[in-house]
């Protein structure tokens, strides 16, 4: 079968199986090295394995649910929106989300997702609890903070390259409704931007929008998110008769006429520029729903195919705060210069990392989607040196082309969980394209 | 407070779960009926937790015929709608030799699903409501070289869901026949389907809850599949017979 990540490059033929048990994982396991797949959400080739990709999806049962602690019990294959599904109605959030609620909590573990509370909460790995992984022997070991804490740390972000996660306890958060408070501040530019997100450091949510084409003093322009969990008192009354806001099904609206946009400079400009204004006209709060405010793309499935048939990659990085200023600057204004059009470009604010192979570190983290091309892929080698100019490192879960020694120069924890896998013989048992080709 | 029951026939199935989950989420408690019901205990689990609804097992094997009037007494409710998704493809060829093999597969496709509907319609007849889903499938429009014996079964079942249809109009029980084209479940795991004419379990239970709903009679899943199967059946015999599709 054809498989490739969320951003369609790179694309093989795999052998998939879909395993409804742990005997039939084991089976499957036995046959030789494999990687586990959630929902495909990663956008490059970390969930491809051509001979034994092992697809999670029917491992997704709900096992139990601890009202008074917060404590789902789940099999990795269960998806975050239906974790939302069942458990919003009766006033529970998941602690950490992506941009996306289509991942599986094995995948969420795998990458040790970060999302907009991360500055305050840290990553999805710090609400898992416990995980059940099936080992390179087909043994399911339960590790934990306590118990085989080595397994559980470097298996947190370690990218389905330790075992298979079966199951893991998460801790889910109590909320009063399902809206989002949400206050807008314009940034003219880079300055603005970061003193925003210092000022408001207390905020539970935050997030910038960034103009990627703007040059000079706007280098940087963009538009920082707040938001917040609104208590039930301060909700409008028209709210307050849905706490939990329109099931998602009933708005399916389209927030912008996508297709013709990716691959042409001046239609991207037009677009970051409306979106600056529209945004900067919005002062003061208002309430959103959380699937508007958490997930705006997911009401266009399939989103990732308006780049067409090479698909699109999308450059992560996160740079260090004493050096995240100069480095933004310097990939901001490399973007704007190469002109190669960028469909999303978020800037976020992340505390240290707590998990021993997890992406985040204290500092500042930029993304950006690019349709494939030559000129695309030499672009994002030259981001890879500005990154490594300053200290930064990349984000597996959305990397499909980065080179082993890049990887090796921004990250000396590479070696270490190389060397992990080789002590502990995942490295025969579990491997992807991406870590063939970073040599992990 | 869950309202009537869905009785769903091949519990274990993909499609039989999936249908069984969409009925829950819309509040409607759950009779999973299968073979070696008690593995399926994490299901139940699973859909308890996930829809806050009644979910009850069932031993049910649809090839022991004289066991379906008991086991239809023993269910804690006669249910609001049955759906049957037992089924079973074999392997052509195979079927071809073993005759027994292939007798198992028209029994299962044919003879157990209307033995064990046939009760419960009745009973619905009593009670002047029901509903009641049969999953065929489009193997059953025409006997193909490729499937016929799997093809034959549906046929029939198809045909004896058409009738009781005719049969129940007047009486307030509604009769709905799927025919799905290619579904991505464990049936057909490891096979290389056609992306473009393949749905998934949870498409296809949806669109079965909606058909339902609006008491269509006969549904093909996928749009597209009414189209090829009009073309497949229109094609002359002498023509068709030479084709390898
Ligand atoms: C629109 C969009 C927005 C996103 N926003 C964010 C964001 O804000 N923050 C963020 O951190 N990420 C974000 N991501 C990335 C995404 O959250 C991660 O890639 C996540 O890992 C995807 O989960 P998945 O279930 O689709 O896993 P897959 O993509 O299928 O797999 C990802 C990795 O997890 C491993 N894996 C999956 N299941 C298991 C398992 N059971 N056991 C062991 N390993 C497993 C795979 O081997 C692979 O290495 C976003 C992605 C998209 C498409
Ligand atoms: N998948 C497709 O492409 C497709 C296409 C058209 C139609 N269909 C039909 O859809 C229905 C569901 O199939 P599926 O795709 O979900 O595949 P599946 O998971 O293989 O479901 C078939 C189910 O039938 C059950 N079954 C077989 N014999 C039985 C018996 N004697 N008593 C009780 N249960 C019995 C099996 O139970 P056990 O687990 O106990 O064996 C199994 O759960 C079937 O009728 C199938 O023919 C499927």
């Amino acid at each position: 079968m054809k498989l490739a990540g969320w951003g369609r490059y790179p694309a093989r033929d795999c052998v998939v199986t879909t395993p409804r048990t742990a005997e039939e994982l084991a089976a499957t396991l036995a046959k030789g090295p494999a990687v586990a797949r959630g929902n495909g959400r990663a956008y490059g080739d970390s969930a491809l394995n051509e001979e034994n990709t092992i697809s999670t999806r029917h491992l997704n049962r709900m096992i139990r649910f601890d009202e008074t602690s917060g404590v789902l019990e789940a099999e990795a294959g269960v998806l975050l929106g239906d974790v939302i599904d069942a458990y919003l109605p009766r006033g529970w959030f998941p602690s950490v989300t992506p941009g996306t609620k289509f991942v599986t909590l094995g995948g969420m573990a795998a990458a040790d997702v970060h999302g907009k509370n991360h500055h305050v909460d840290g990553g999805f790995g710090n609400f898992v609890d416990w995980i059940d992984v099936m080992g390179p022997d087909g043994v399911v070991v339960r590790a934990s903070r306590d118990d085989n804490a080595d397994l559980f740390d470097w298996t947190i972000g370690g990218m389905g390259l330790t075992g298979v996660i079966l199951r893991l306890g998460l801790r889910l958060r109590r909320v009063e409704t399902g809206w989002i408070e949400q206050r807008t501040i314009a940034a003219p530019n880079l300055d603005a931007a970061m003193e925003a997100f210092e000022t408001h450091h207390n905020a539970p949510y935050s997030v910038a929008w960034i103009d990627c084409l703007s040059t000079g003093a706007s280098l940087g322009r963009s538009l920082i998110m707040l938001g917040d969990h609104a208590p039930l008192a301060g909700l409008p009354n028209k709210f307050r008769q849905v706490p939990f806001g329109p099931p998602p099904a009933q708005k399916r609206k389209v927030p912008f006429n996508a297709p013709s946009f990716a691959l042409n400079r001046f239609t991207v400009k037009a677009f970051n520029a409306l979106y600056y204004h529209m945004g900067a006209r919005k002062t003061g709060t208002d309430y959103v729903p959380w699937d508007t405010y958490f997930y705006p793309l997911d009401s266009i499935l399939g989103w990732n195919k308006i780049y067409g048939r090479r698909g699109f990659v999308q450059f992560q990085c996160v740079l260090p705060d004493g050096h995240a200023r100069a480095g933004l600057e310097a990939l901001l204004m490399r973007i704007s210069d190469a002109g190669q059009g960028s469909f999303l470009a978020v800037l976020k604010k992340l505390a240290t990392d707590t998990h021993k192979f997890s992406f985040p570190m204290a500092g500042y983290t930029l993304a950006l989607d690019f349709p494939v091309s030559e000129k695309v892929l030499s672009l994002m080698t030259e981001l890879d040196s500005i990154t490594l100019d300053h200290g930064g490192r990349f984000y597996l879960a959305k990397d499909a082309r980065m080179t082993d020694t890049t990887l090796r120069a921004s990250d000396p924890r590479a070696e270490a969980f190389a060397a992990m896998r080789v002590e502990t013989g995942a490295a025969g048992a579990f491997a992807s394209l991406q870590s063939a080709r970073l040599k992990l | 407070m869950s309202s009537g029951a869905i009785l769903v026939l091949g519990g274990r199935s993909d499609i039989g779960l999936a249908i069984a989950k969409v009925y829950a989420r819309e509040g409607h408690a759950v009779q999973l009926a299968a073979r070696n019901v008690f593995d399926l205990e994490a299901e139940k689990a699973d859909i308890a937790l996930r829809y806050g609804v009644e979910v009850g097992l069932h031993e049910f094997d649809a090839l022991d015929v004289e066991s379906h009037e008991a086991f239809v007494t023993s269910l804690p409710a006669l249910p609001e709608t049955v759906v049957c998704a037992v089924g079973a493809l074999g392997v052509q060829e195979e079927s071809e030799q073993d005759h027994a093999e292939a007798r198992i597969i028209m029994r299962s496709n044919f003879e157990g699903p209307v033995n064990i509907l046939a009760i419960l319609a009745n009973a619905f007849e009593e009670r002047g409501s029901g509903v009641i889903i049969g999953i065929s499938s489009v193997a059953g429009d025409r006997g193909r070289a490729t499937n016929y014996i799997y093809g034959a079964g549906k046929a029939g079942f198809t045909a004896y869901l058409a009738g009781m249809r005719n049969r129940l109009a007047t009486k307030g029980v509604h009769v709905l026949t799927v025919k799905p084209g290619f579904v991505a479940t464990r049936m057909t795991d490891g096979m290389d389907l056609p992306e473009k004419l393949t749905t998934d379990a949870d498409t296809l239970a949806r669109a079965v809850f909606k058909a339902a709903k609006r008491r269509r009679n006969e549904v093909y899943i996928k749009s597209i599949w009414w189209l090829v199967m009009l073309i497949i059946r229109n094609i002359p015999e002498f023509i068709f017979k030479k084709l390898k599709i």
